[in-house]
């Protein structure tokens, strides 16, 4: 079984940072983009796109904690934080490859994407304006490409 | 206090000291942001007749009540200093990141007096202001030195806005830019920044923004976001404002060789259309928009190969049509360059344009143009032109002081084909056919502009015949100038514009939701009406006089020679009634001055006493 995830599409994404607003008013009852748990990621001029927790599986994170803070929730596979034991040193950001875990500035302990889990869906998602953000599983992603490379393909040769 | 802070950040680069001095919840309600409280801050800060390229102009920057929250479109700052083009206000405005930094360090406002003794930045970090050395910095152009500033303080965190090469050497026209292609584009507010030794500003905020009434907030903004996805703001996403090049040129009012026409015979290959599907990658938004209007257009062939820039219709019309330019990836190199190089694209082209049109009519000679052969169309020499301008080379040195001041200068008859208003070069827009946009273009307080006064909508859309010159023009400008002001005070996007069903009830519910401030529908018109006539204060202060309030010599005289405007253009009676009409319609004295009953009805006692004058009650 495999669990779900924030997906970006690149081509969607448009940089503006909605995620981020929306993420951080969500879960700290105000606008702070430095405590979002999805990040924008943008490169001048035409890279962009928002990264959150991918819900790995055996979450490399979890593996990482030397204070056994994480636990990975076995039917969704969002990562709980234990805030009495984590403090903050930063052992599963560095584990994590794809800088989706926050070091929130203000707790000094980390934090990451739950999927909203008491909603039935995501904030950014809900908000996203262009609709750059789903939830989908990995091999719900690899399906969407592989029939977009067909379509592509199939296009040239018409 | 939710969303403000009430603290405004004063600088004197002078002296090398910043203090933080506060606002109160009426003071910010009155002037809410972005425009109007970049120029109240003006308006106080810098001292009455200075020289706006001396230490005693003030370069002012207002952050947006809506900035970092989800209210869509309005993470943008205003920015306004004493003109280095006009003489009068300079109120520009520009968005992203930077605008969004600039709120989260702490600040509604910072004011900015005085020069540095030599190249300074300065770092805003939070509470923390430092005056850093920027001899190193000297020379670098606009995207680069965002980088260089970011790599020295080595935080991505870090936003720079910034002046390049035109901005250092005070062409008047220079703009600030920040995020790599957003600008703080008209009026030369870059130059005022030169003339302060001041090469960037870089801002660190961190801290959150709290609103009112989140959940009142979230519940009203998603259906704004969704509606910005509908049929309302197409025209901004598909094709982006290059799309009105065609409709332009169809009814006659696309800028042509310097105005000398208003169709070009080679729209077709410089059309929105042309442009998206052979040269945008890809449409991007700026932090905090949901429209994405930015087309950034790239070069893979030819003599321009690389060159990759956002390309809007203005910068189109002044660097294509208006040069006689056909050769679409030439606009884009020559817009490319005036971002790097820190200069306006539109007073850029217009100046060219002014250029080229002397030329041909033999006023400028080879020798006077370093050798360039400046024909309509060729642009090999425009593009060799734009880093002169910046560099304040030769016949760049002449053509960096606008086509005002230029055409002084050269004399020869050739004011008659300056193409400004007040010292401000022209938008893409010939007014000859568009009698209300026309007159509201010369009262306008920052001069040559249209995004100060929405009145060509009235006359594109077919509300008045746009032919005609009539009583009743005033009021409806009026409107359009009140309307376009409380979108730059608020600060919201205009392209959201078609996505309100009752504008100055949803706007001001917002406003309340974000800011916990009452505000009534009525109060935010008003506010429209507060900040025309803040702007216009200042320039009475400044030494307007009637005489200002009016167009371009060739528009007052020169029929159209072709296409479907042909024949047309509006009289110097025409306009006189216009303007008339519309001083009638402000509650103004016929000579355009404020009555002081007027300012004070608008909460402006202050001003009032400065310059407000005996006349008729409004």
């Amino acid at each position: 079984m495999t669990h779900r995830h924030i997906v970006c599409d690149p081509d969607k994404c448009i940089g503006c940072q909605l995620c981020e607003y929306i993420c951080s008013a969500t879960k700290e009852g105000e606008f702070d983009t430095l405590r979002s748990r999805i990040r924008n990621v943008r490169i001048e001029p035409t890279v962009m796109l928002s990264v959150s927790c991918r819900n790995c599986e055996d979450a490399p994170c979890v593996v990482a904690c030397p204070r056994d803070a994480l636990s990975q929730r076995p039917d969704i596979g969002t990562i709980r934080v234990d805030a009495d034991r984590c403090n903050g040193c930063g052992w599963c950001v560095s584990a994590c490859e794809f800088g989706a875990i926050l070091l929130n500035p203000r707790t000094k302990k980390v934090a990451m994407c739950d999927l909203c889990a008491d909603n039935t869906e995501p904030q950014c998602v809900i908000y996203c304006p262009k609709e750059a953000l789903s939830l989908a599983t990995p091999e719900e992603v690899a399906q969407k490409s592989r029939r977009q490379v067909v379509a592509r393909l199939l296009q040239e040769l018409l | 206090m939710y969303s403000y802070t009430g603290a405004i950040l004063r600088i004197d680069l002078t002296e090398r000291k910043s203090w933080v001095t506060h606002v109160d919840e009426s003071y910010l309600k009155t002037y809410v942001g972005g425009v109007a409280l970049a120029t109240r801050l003006l308006y106080e800060t810098a001292k009455p007749g200075a020289d706006p390229l001396g230490p005693e102009n003030a370069l002012c920057f207002a952050a947006s009540a809506f900035g970092g929250t989800i209210v869509p479109v309005g993470t943008k700052h205003g920015v306004a200093s004493k003109s280095p083009l006009t003489g009068f206000i300079g109120d520009s405005l520009a968005s992203s990141y930077f605008s969004l930094a600039l709120k989260r360090a702490g600040y509604d406002g910072i004011a900015i007096t005085g020069q540095a003794q030599g190249l300074t930045y300065l770092f805003i970090d939070d509470d923390t202001v430092e005056f850093r050395d920027a001899t190193h910095l000297r020379g670098l152009e606009c995207f680069a030195t965002e980088e260089a500033i970011r790599r020295e303080l080595g935080d991505e965190n870090v936003r720079v806005a910034s002046i390049g090469p035109g901005g250092e050497n005070r062409v008047r026209y220079a703009c600030i830019g920040n995020d790599r292609g957003r600008q703080a584009g008209r009026t030369g507010n870059g130059a005022t920044m030169g003339a302060k030794n001041l090469k960037a500003i870089a801002l660190r905020g961190t801290h959150a923004i709290r609103v009112a009434d989140l959940e009142g907030l979230k519940a009203r903004s998603l259906p704004l976001i969704k509606a910005a996805q509908g049929a309302a703001t197409e025209k901004y996403r598909i094709l982006g404002t290059p799309s009105n090049v065609l409709v332009m040129n169809r009814i006659g009012v696309l800028p042509t060789r310097n105005f000398q026409q208003t169709t070009f015979e080679y729209a077709e290959e410089v059309s929105g259309e042309v442009m998206h599907q052979q040269f945008t990658q890809k449409a991007v938004g700026c932090s905090g928009c949901v429209i994405a209007c930015e087309q950034i257009a790239a070069v893979h062939n030819g003599p321009y190969a690389g060159a990759c820039v956002s390309v809007d219709y203005e910068s189109l019309y002044a660097l294509g049509p208006n040069l006689g330019i056909s050769y679409f990836p030439a606009i884009i190199r020559l817009a490319e360059l005036c971002d790097r190089n820190g200069l306006d694209t539109m007073s850029t082209g217009v100046s060219i344009g002014w250029a080229m049109e002397a030329y041909e009519r033999g006023i400028l000679n080879a020798s006077e143009c370093d050798g360039l052969d400046l024909h309509f169309g060729n642009h090999e020499a425009a593009v060799a032109l734009v880093p002169k301008i910046a560099r304040r080379e030769g016949l760049g040195n002449l053509l960096a002081e606008g086509v005002k001041r230029a055409s002084a200068q050269l004399g020869r008859g050739s004011d008659q084909f300056a193409m400004h208003i007040k010292g401000l070069e022209m938008p893409g827009y010939d007014p000859r056919s568009l009698k209300t946009f026309a007159m509201s273009l010369a009262v306008g307080t920052r001069g040559g502009c249209h995004n100060r006064s929405l009145a060509y909508e009235a006359d594109v859309k077919g509300e008045v015949n746009r032919f005609t010159a009539e009583k009743g023009r005033g009021k409806i400008a009026s409107e359009k100038e009140d309307l376009a002001a409380v979108y730059d005070d608020l600060v919201l996007c205009k392209f959201l514009r078609g996505c309100f069903k009752d504008f100055f009830a949803e706007a001001s519910e917002l406003y309340t939701l974000v800011t916990g401030i009452p505000m009534s529908p009525a109060e935010l018109k008003q506010l429209g009406e507060r900040t025309v006539n803040l702007k216009k204060a200042f320039n009475i202060r400044e030494g307007w006089t009637r005489a200002d309030d009016d167009l371009p010599y060739r528009l007052t005289h020169e029929p159209i020679p072709d296409g479907p405007a042909k024949g047309h253009y509006i009289t110097p009676e025409e306009l006189r009634l216009e303007i008339d009409d519309y001083y009638e319609a402000r509650g103004w004295t016929a000579n355009g001055l404020i009555p002081r009953q007027k300012l004070r009805e608008l909460g402006m006692d202050d001003i009032a006493e400065d310059i407000g004058v005996d006349g008729p009650e409004a």
